[in-house]
């Protein structure tokens, strides 16, 4: 959670969820933690984990079966985690070759907005 | 408040219409209007002498009002054993017997209050591995207070109010009294209060917000909605005009150049020239806080116009 962010609690929730399944760190048929195993490690809010749960839900990605608790249903769509893993990989090696380079974290990011744009820009044309 | 919430009803734990207090010529408190829902972990925020206190004294009974009206759990705030059953009020300097032990402290809520959970305030504290046979005042500051919360919570409130609980603890207490705070939340039938002017926690473990400035309410709400109602705006410097009629201006700041808002909207902005971001929690408070400071305001867009 960062406290910092903007993203309301949440969302941050959702999020990560959603993350932790595209990375194949959780897969169907898990179960996730209870709202109230969340509330005790983190001091969140419950309503804010229920929430974030219910929005799982209406996406189909988890179901709370009663008294069960709440699963993982479906990956949200999108390439497998193999494909996701091995672009990681890629970029891992891509950063390390602009590091030796020079360039320092914000250089990067700016490269990847504009890499991003200029395939966009492409597309539309 | 924008718009009729078409949701269905949640009971209402907390309701006060046009609350005032005085003391002699002090105000403390005036026409003060709040609904806090049931289930609700709501922040009480506030610069220093704002009525804070005032307001969760009101709240407990413990005072009455001059003048308004107020209703907690359905009933009128008194001090009366069937009303004072469902509140637990933690007062600013912690109220515990120093010489006595957690354990002496739990055999004596016993005896004091009719549906006392002795085993829960054991279970907590064992948990946080804090000895029940020491004499609480050899305890930390930190411990003291989790010991402090279990035991108001033993008494099963179904609503809990908290002074400043969190001020003087360390970063990890602070985290552990409020994760003890969420879950008894989380096991249910609990609204809770908590005065504070720490808004990282609060943002954390709150889902409402009470804001008041200058003994009058500013801000009452869910947080999700609140924020979403208030943007900030960024934008050349021209007529404001507009925006202003049409929204709530809350805070101004210009230089030469650029003018920056936070704005309380009434619907969309549509002036293509603004530039609309989204505000953070703390941005929000600052901002209504910053409120009976127009002259730093001033001060700075002089400065900028000088250039």
């Amino acid at each position: 959670m960062d406290g910092r962010s903007v993203v309301p609690p949440y969302l941050q929730i959702v999020q990560q969820v959603k993350q932790a399944l595209r990375m194949g760190v959780l897969d169907v048929g898990d179960k996730l933690p209870t709202v109230r195993e969340v509330v005790a490690a983190t001091a969140i809010n419950p309503n804010t984990v229920l929430k974030a749960y219910r929005d799982l839900e209406r996406d189909g990605l988890v179901e709370a079966r009663a008294g069960h608790g709440t699963f993982v249903r479906h990956r949200p769509p999108g390439p497998s985690p193999g494909t996701h893993s091995r672009l990681g990989r890629s970029l891992i090696r891509w950063v390390a070759e602009a590091r030796e380079a020079g360039l320092d974290d914000e250089a990067m990011e700016s490269l990847l907005q504009v890499a991003l744009r200029a395939e966009t820009e492409e597309e539309i044309a | 408040m924008i718009g009729v919430q078409a949701v269905p009803e949640v009971p209402t734990a907390i309701r006060t219409s046009g609350l005032s207090k005085r003391y002699r010529r002090v105000t403390a408190l005036s026409d003060c209007t709040i609904t806090v829902p049931e289930g609700r972990i709501s922040a009480l925020i506030g610069p220093n002498g704002a009525g804070k206190t005032t307001l969760l004294r009101l709240l407990a009974g413990l005072t009455r009002p001059t003048s308004g009206e107020l209703t907690v759990n359905g009933g009128i705030p008194r001090q009366d054993p069937a009303f004072l059953a469902n509140i637990g009020f933690l007062a600013q300097e912690i109220p515990l017997y120093r010489r006595l032990s957690a354990e002496d402290h739990i055999q004596a809520g016993a005896h004091l209050n009719p549906h006392w959970d002795g085993e829960s305030v054991r279970e907590r504290l064992r948990a946080l591995t804090i000895p029940l046979d020491r004499a609480v005042g050899t305890l930390s500051g930190g411990q003291r207070a989790q010991v402090a919360l279990a035991l108001t919570l033993a008494k099963r409130p179904r609503l809990l109010l908290l002074d400043e609980p969190v001020a003087a603890l360390d970063p990890l207490a602070r985290r552990n009294f409020l994760a003890i705070l969420a879950d008894a939340v989380a096991a249910g039938d609990l609204t809770v209060v908590l005065s504070s002017h720490l808004v990282a926690d609060a943002e954390r473990v709150c889902d409402h917000i009470i804001m008041l400035a200058s003994s009058r309410v500013q801000l009452c709400g869910d947080i999700d909605t609140v924020l979403a109602e208030h943007q900030i705006l960024v934008g050349p410097r021209k007529d404001t005009s507009a925006i202003e009629r049409n929204h709530r201006l809350v805070q101004v700041t210009r230089t030469p150049r650029q003018v920056t808002m936070l704005v309380r909207l009434n619907g969309p902005v549509i002036d293509p020239a603004f530039q609309v971001s989204d505000v953070s929690l703390e941005e929000l408070v600052l901002a209504y806080m910053g409120q009976d400071a127009p002259p730093v305001l001033a001060e700075l867009s002089s400065i900028g116009d000088d250039q």
